[in-house]
């Protein structure tokens, strides 16, 4: 018996959802060798971790205040991928949205009544991230330079020229030597709800949402899904690609600079090391796992986020690494992308020997 | 005599299966020495498929081969060609940036690292004067028009020993004259033993070429004829399953106002050279204009000026009185004019999406389709459904994506969505091109009765039948110029072929009753 790949003649729809979730379940158990190897029981680990991040309300808490970053990153990785556009940018969107927002929280006040502190804020953090993300869409579609190395290069720019801000002109003098600017005045503060968990959440669940409804029910939506599936086809139907893809790009990054924003007002209350904790790779992630639908993509997102506080979990309970939840989330992606397979192809059953194609090759069809 | 002869090649019971379809259905086949062997069918009856399987590209399910009477596998293009089996695909497989002499050898195991070219081309030019094969060993591929091209993969196989030579559609790229040329060579291989198989579904061609015919019909092999005891009328009818109309009923065109106008349009080609040379065109309401010309010789420039794809450098566009020159796409759209694209998979349809999203890709700009600012689902489902039905495309479902639809459905598609959305203006590059005889007739159809509702037609093609049998008024195109202009009532398909190689339509004139007469004396 030989097996091999067949197109299917649609798309299976039960592929598309089965595929994340079985992928999830496949990492679990590639992860669970990795822990035995660490001479650690995988069933214990994984409870701990899922104790630690959905266990009690006060650990929840902690999950969303990491969930509401990549939220935010995801979203709006998603808008970019749906355009084919690699957008891998989303740290530094978000690192320079952080960077514009300590900008105008730390030196605008004198100027600004305090209620427009806060919105002015989130505004400029927003354009900054929209700014980051508008480079590499103003040379792709005027120069046609590749994205992928544009967007990944542009977050070292980004992270670094955080780093020489706040241990450089920016930093705090009564700060210890701890590398982070002054705090910011509170009228800049995003006001939290429990915990650390703050605004910022609802604001990344009401994007999240208005986006579906702006990706599947409008016009601007269909263009960019013509845009992603058949650039040259869109064209000759009228369908201005460059403008598109500015526009896209601009909301884009915007949504990663907010992500800075709501962490450096709602959590940090300053500018400091650790404003670039790699939510926007891990939003990468996001966006695949939800195959680029938003609603789905807010759930992914508090998995993603669950993963890893527990994995901070596990190191204080277990004594494991935390990284081990980096290394779960790593390891749901290669499932993720061989499963993609099935949403196109089935597998066939041949047998050689009198080369007829076997007849019952539904069931071996995800 | 020839039951005295041994087959050269037999193919016996192939099958080959793919997803939702069977392209060979136990087809056999037999080819002897000298011989010519014509493949007919429609698209989609199975020949290229059978020859793939001969090639070494597909792998049959069911099925033998035999070679001078033994038994053989054909696993890949190398085993192919050591048995003697060599392939011209229809999109050639040959490197732009590499010499013709370059191109023979790549990929000979035979050749050493360090290739001795001088001998290389010595041989070549040996094979191509023996065949009169005209071609430059040295010159580099991307120098070379269609035609040498062609004659460059012939040589290709020549060299690496072919005797069962396998042409796929090798006249859809030439001229009337480059057509005679390779009859002239095939003809020479033949006398030699060697034997082709050729791909058509020109009926014309298979009387020319070949001395066999072997019709082929949704994978099932129909009949096998001697050619000189057929003709076309019956070629047709057995390719097709019925009588075939070859022309289609269209009464006199009353044309009207002009509505689309270029004058001494100007643009370059991709790569920067001239494409269209100072071209200036009138299309009336109320006719079809065709475009005659071999490939590559600004038609796709010219489509794509008009439909703002494409910039233009001088010269100006007028559509309906208004100067439309440089104006991008949707306000060309707007205008009125509608496109159905040269490449369709690659600029008609967005293959991933639905034929109902595809149906409405023109249509959602406007209410009802978008109500409110949001596209309203219902309502394109209900836009698409009328089309679907007014058009007849066979899909299972509006929610099929377009890339699960056989290639005439989704140019009927392209059709329904670009017809309904006309404005005044349509323009049609290569519509029927690769579609089977019953597309090919609803998208004909379709055209005149555009064109009898008011519309102006811009139909290019390569299909001569096509233009003489839709068009009113014939434009030959030429290295970017107009060759002169002919009423298709009275064309005929020399002079067409005269002009399509550059010769003028006053020159052709004088050249062609000039011969007609000297046959008369």
């Amino acid at each position: 018996m030989q097996l091999v790949f067949e197109k299917r003649k649609s798309v299976s729809r039960r592929a598309i959802v089965l595929v994340p979730i079985l992928s999830f379940i496949v990492s679990l158990i590639l992860t669970g060798f990795l822990l035995l190897a660490f001479k650690a029981n995988p069933f214990r680990t994984y409870i701990a971790m899922f104790i630690g991040a959905f266990g009690s309300w006060s650990n929840f808490t902690e999950t969303l205040v990491k969930a509401t970053p990549l939220m935010l990153t995801g979203l709006g990785v998603t808008i970019a991928f749906k355009l084919r556009f690699w957008n891998i940018g989303a740290e530094g969107q978000l690192v320079f949205g952080g960077v514009a927002a300590a900008w105008v929280a730390l030196f605008w006040s004198p100027f600004l009544p305090a209620w427009s502190l806060l919105p002015m804020v989130m505004l400029v953090g927003m354009l900054a991230g929209a700014m980051w993300a508008g480079i590499p869409a103003l040379l792709k579609t005027r120069l046609n330079v590749d994205e992928t190395l544009v967007t990944l290069m542009m977050n070292y720019i980004a992270i670094l020229f955080a780093e020489g801000l706040y241990y450089g002109v920016w930093r705090d003098p009564d700060g210890y030597g701890f590398p982070g600017t002054k705090p910011f005045p509170e009228a800049a503060w995003l006001p939290r709800f429990s915990g650390r968990a703050h605004m910022g959440l609802f604001i990344a669940i009401g994007i999240g949402l208005l986006l579906w409804v702006a990706m599947n029910r409008t016009k601007w939506g269909f263009e960019l899904n013509m845009i992603g599936k058949n650039q040259k086809a869109a064209r000759c139907l009228g369908v201005n690609v460059k403008r598109n893809i500015l526009i896209a790009l601009l909301i884009s990054g915007a949504l990663s600079g907010l992500a800075g924003v709501s962490e450096v007002t709602a959590i940090s209350h300053r500018l400091q090391q650790g404003i670039a904790m790699g939510y926007g790779y891990t939003a990468i992630i996001v966006a695949w796992l939800s195959q680029l639908n938003p609603i789905a993509g807010l759930f992914v997102a508090v998995l993603m986020a669950g993963l890893l506080v527990g994995g901070d979990q596990i190191q204080m309970m277990m004594g494991l690494p935390a990284a081990m939840g980096l290394v779960l989330q790593g390891m749901i992606l290669f499932p993720m992308l061989a499963g993609s397979l099935f949403t196109e192809y089935r597998i066939k059953r041949i047998d050689p020997r009198n080369s007829r194609v076997a007849e019952s090759n539904e069931e071996l069809s995800v | 005599m020839e039951t005295e002869k041994k087959p050269i090649l037999e193919m016996r019971g192939i099958t080959k299966r793919f997803p939702g379809v069977v392209a060979n259905d136990h087809v056999d086949l037999e080819l002897f020495p000298g011989e010519v062997l014509a493949l007919l069918g429609e698209n989609g009856a199975g020949k290229t498929s059978l020859m793939n399987v001969l090639a070494g590209l597909y792998r049959p399910d069911e099925g033998a081969i035999f070679i001078r009477g033994e038994k053989v596998q054909i696993d890949s293009p190398r085993d192919a060609m050591n048995l003697g089996v060599g392939m011209v695909h229809q999109n050639f497989m040959v490197v732009d940036t590499m010499t013709v002499a370059e191109n023979i050898i790549l990929g000979l195991k035979e050749v050493s690292v360090i290739p001795d070219m001088g001998k290389i081309c010595e041989r070549i030019r040996e094979i191509s004067s023996h065949y009169n094969l005209k071609v430059d060993p040295n010159a580099y591929i991307w120098q070379l028009g269609v035609g040498e091209q062609q004659r460059v993969e012939i040589l290709k196989q020549i060299y690496r020993g072919a005797e069962i030579l396998i042409l796929d559609e090798p006249t859809a790229v030439l001229t009337p004259q480059e057509s005679d040329e390779l009859n002239n060579i095939l003809r020479q291989m033949t006398s030699e033993g060697k034997a082709a198989v050729f791909i058509t579904h020109k009926m014309e061609e298979v009387i020319a070429f070949s001395d066999w015919v072997r019709v082929l019909q949704h994978g099932k092999l129909v009949t096998v004829k001697r050619t000189a005891e057929t003709n076309p009328q019956e070629l047709a009818r057995l390719m097709v399953g019925r009588e075939v109309l070859f022309r289609i009923d269209k009464t006199p065109a009353e044309p009207k106002d002009v509505i689309l106008e270029l004058e001494n349009v100007e643009a370059n080609d991709e790569k920067g050279m001239p494409a269209l040379k100072g071209f200036s065109l009138q299309v009336r309401q109320g006719e079809i204009v065709g475009i005659a010309g071999v490939a590559g010789n600004g038609q796709r420039e010219l489509t794509e000026v008009i439909t703002g794809l494409h910039p233009v450098l001088d010269g100006s566009i007028k559509i309906n009185g208004k100067d439309m020159t440089n104006r991008s796409p949707l306000a060309i759209i707007r205008s009125g004019v509608s496109h159905i694209p040269s490449d369709r998979i690659a600029m008609g349809v967005v293959g991933d999406m639905s034929v109902a999203s595809n149906l409405v890709m023109k249509g959602y700009r406007r209410e009802p389709i978008t109500h409110g600012g949001l596209l309203d689902p219902r309502r394109i489902l209900d836009f698409a459904r009328r089309l679907i039905d007014t058009f007849k495309i066979a899909t299972p479902t509006p929610e099929t994506h377009v890339k699960f639809l056989s290639g005439g459905n989704i140019q009927k598609t392209i059709l329904a969505r670009e017809i309904d959305s006309c404005g005044g203006v349509l323009v049609a590059a290569y519509p029927s091109r690769g579609l089977d005889v019953g597309a090919t007739e609803a998208v004909r159809n379709e055209m005149v009765r555009q064109r009898d509702k008011g519309s102006g037609v811009l139909l290019v093609s390569e299909d001569l039948d096509e233009l003489l049998s839709v068009a009113d008024k014939i434009v030959v195109m030429f290295e970017g110029q107009s060759m002169g202009e002919l009423n298709s009532t009275n064309a005929d398909v020399e002079m067409l072929g005269l002009m399509m190689s550059g010769v003028s339509k006053k020159k052709a004139e004088k050249e062609y009753y000039g011969s007609d007469h000297a046959t008369g004396v």
